[in-house]
């Protein structure tokens, strides 16, 4: 577990990394990175499938800023957690698992995550 | 990770939901580098503090975690925001920007951390003892109080030094620990260091090669602290290093065994080379020393060149308010501000919109400043020693 908490919820999932920092729009939710294959979709409310964070250190406030916009997703689910987007939930309190095979999960599946158990469920 | 009953509580949220989450955020950071405890901090450095680099996510979480009541447990000082705090207006920052900083500097100030903003704490009321664990961001402080001092600290990020403050602990991993403290690779220096920026120089090469390591440095004959300053941010800018030893000079030194580790030379060809590298462009708009934050020495010594003589150019000198109070009282203000120069406090050339300012080529004499500002600053960079500096700006 990185952060604690469980969500219901549509997956939206991107294949590459997600740099928050100019990439997603803390007042909107929407991915805005330019090329990036969510670029112009919203995570709002949405489970937020990605292998890794990438880019500025300050992502971890965006994540934060999400939250607080009341356009966060309701749970990160990644393969692999790095410090910026671990910074990031604790801060903002969004439950979030890592250690998950990810290749797994399509955009549109409706996914259960328990993050105090490590847990995401297909349903 | 075996925490005590009170670090349990703190985690519970027994203590309210800012400490529950950088409680949580350090076990997390400790359980992924391996620690096996917490340990308590004797102070911390706080880096993310100016607008340019944390924008508006990073202000609006500062205000919302400081409304909530958060304050510190221990000495904890702050980085450089990005304009001079007092004098911004008169120096042309942008009113906009100001704006913002203030805002900045209140959030923190309201979580009880101390706002004389440096780079260089350990010139201005932040100064840990040896081997005292500490939790301290900001690279180029980080390789002082680990190297020059023997303080034990990480490379740590803003959030995690925030943390670090808000609970009174950091995890013990790392440069915490006697067994990551040895040297990896004897960097055998061969050329004659004068200037302050030929350490910067040796320190940019070396940091390039090393990476993460940490060098032990042999031939380094002498090198007062603010050589060192220069040598240890370099070295944290171009490459990650944290800590460094130099035979006969740091306090460390002596306990480490450098036998049959890797040896890189570094003769006058390496540091030659590495003065044109860094030289990206010609004729600068202005220079700016002071990158780490200027010593009341550094400032003295520009005091004596620019005595009597006027600038074409415009020239700052970066440091803290607590030295540019000592300056002013020395009249090393007034003579460098009557020869057409700034004695610019508070904030440095990284952190601070330059580029907003109609600045294009900057000259430095700091291995950090020329290795940041062509991509923070989209500065093209003059790199030489003070004495060529000025040459090309005094009338």
């Amino acid at each position: 577990m990185i952060s604690p908490g469980k969500a219901k919820g549509e997956a939206i999932v991107s294949r590459e990394p997600i740099g928050f920092y100019g990439g997603i729009d803390a007042k909107t939710g929407v991915v805005i990175e330019k090329g990036h294959e969510l670029e112009g979709k919203s995570v709002k409310d949405k489970i937020l499938v990605f292998p890794q964070g990438k880019g500025s250190t300050v992502g971890s406030y965006v994540i934060y800023g999400l939250k607080k916009n009341g356009v966060a997703p309701a749970a990160i689910v990644n393969k692999e957690t790095e410090t910026i987007v671990a910074t990031g939930v604790i801060l903002a309190g969004i439950p979030c698992v890592d250690g998950i095979d990810i290749d797994k999960i399509k955009t549109g599946d409706k996914l259960v995550v328990d993050a105090d158990e490590a847990t995401v469920e297909i349903g | 990770m075996h925490l005590t009953k009170e670090q349990e509580r703190m985690l519970s949220g027994e203590q309210g939901e800012v400490i529950e989450r950088m409680s949580r955020l350090l076990v997390r950071l400790g359980d992924i580098y391996g620690a096996d405890r917490m340990i308590p901090v004797g102070s911390v450095q706080v880096a993310g503090v100016s607008y340019k680099s944390i924008g508006d996510p990073g202000l609006g979480f500062l205000e919302d975690y400081a409304g909530k009541g958060a304050k510190v447990r221990v000495l904890t000082y702050l980085n450089p925001p990005g304009m001079d705090l007092e004098n911004w207006k008169g120096l042309g920052f942008p009113e906009d920007f100001a704006e913002k900083q203030m805002r900045i500097m209140e959030a923190f100030k309201k979580m009880g951390i101390i706002t004389t903003a440096t780079c260089t704490p350990y010139l201005a009321g932040n100064l840990p003892r040896f081997g005292e664990h500490i939790a301290w961001s900001e690279s180029s402080a980080v390789s002082f109080a680990n190297s020059v001092i023997g303080a034990r600290t990480n490379r740590e990020g803003g959030p995690s030094a925030l943390a670090a403050a808000l609970c009174g602990v950091t995890p013990n991993y790392g440069l915490h620990l006697d067994e990551n403290r040895k040297p990896n690779v004897v960097v055998k220096v061969g050329a004659d260091l004068k200037f302050n920026s030929d350490f910067g120089a040796l320190g940019y090469y070396v940091g390039k090669q090393v990476k993460k390591g940490i060098p032990y440095f042999r031939g380094i004959e002498g090198a007062n602290t603010d050589q060192l300053k220069a040598l240890g941010a370099a070295m944290a800018a171009s490459g990650a290093v944290a800590l460094y030893h130099v035979e006969n000079l740091t306090p460390e030194a002596h306990l480490m065994d450098p036998k049959g580790l890797e040896t890189i030379e570094v003769g006058e060809k390496e540091l030659k080379e590495t003065y044109g590298k860094l030289n990206t462009g010609k004729d600068p708009d202005i220079i700016i020393f002071g990158c780490p934050h200027a010593s009341l020495r550094e400032i003295a010594s520009l005091a004596g060149k620019l005595d009597g003589k006027r600038l074409k150019k415009p020239v700052w000198i970066c440091t803290s308010r607590v030295m540019r109070e000592a300056a002013n009282r020395m009249g090393f203000t007034e003579v460098i501000e009557k020869a057409g120069g700034k004695v610019v406090a508070d904030t440095c050339m990284v952190v601070s919109p330059i580029e907003r300012m109609g600045y294009k080529t900057t000259g430095v004499n700091s291995g950090k400043a020329a290795n940041y500002l062509p991509g923070f600053c989209k500065q093209e960079v003059v790199f030489g020693n003070i004495d060529d500096l000025l040459e090309r700006v005094l009338e």
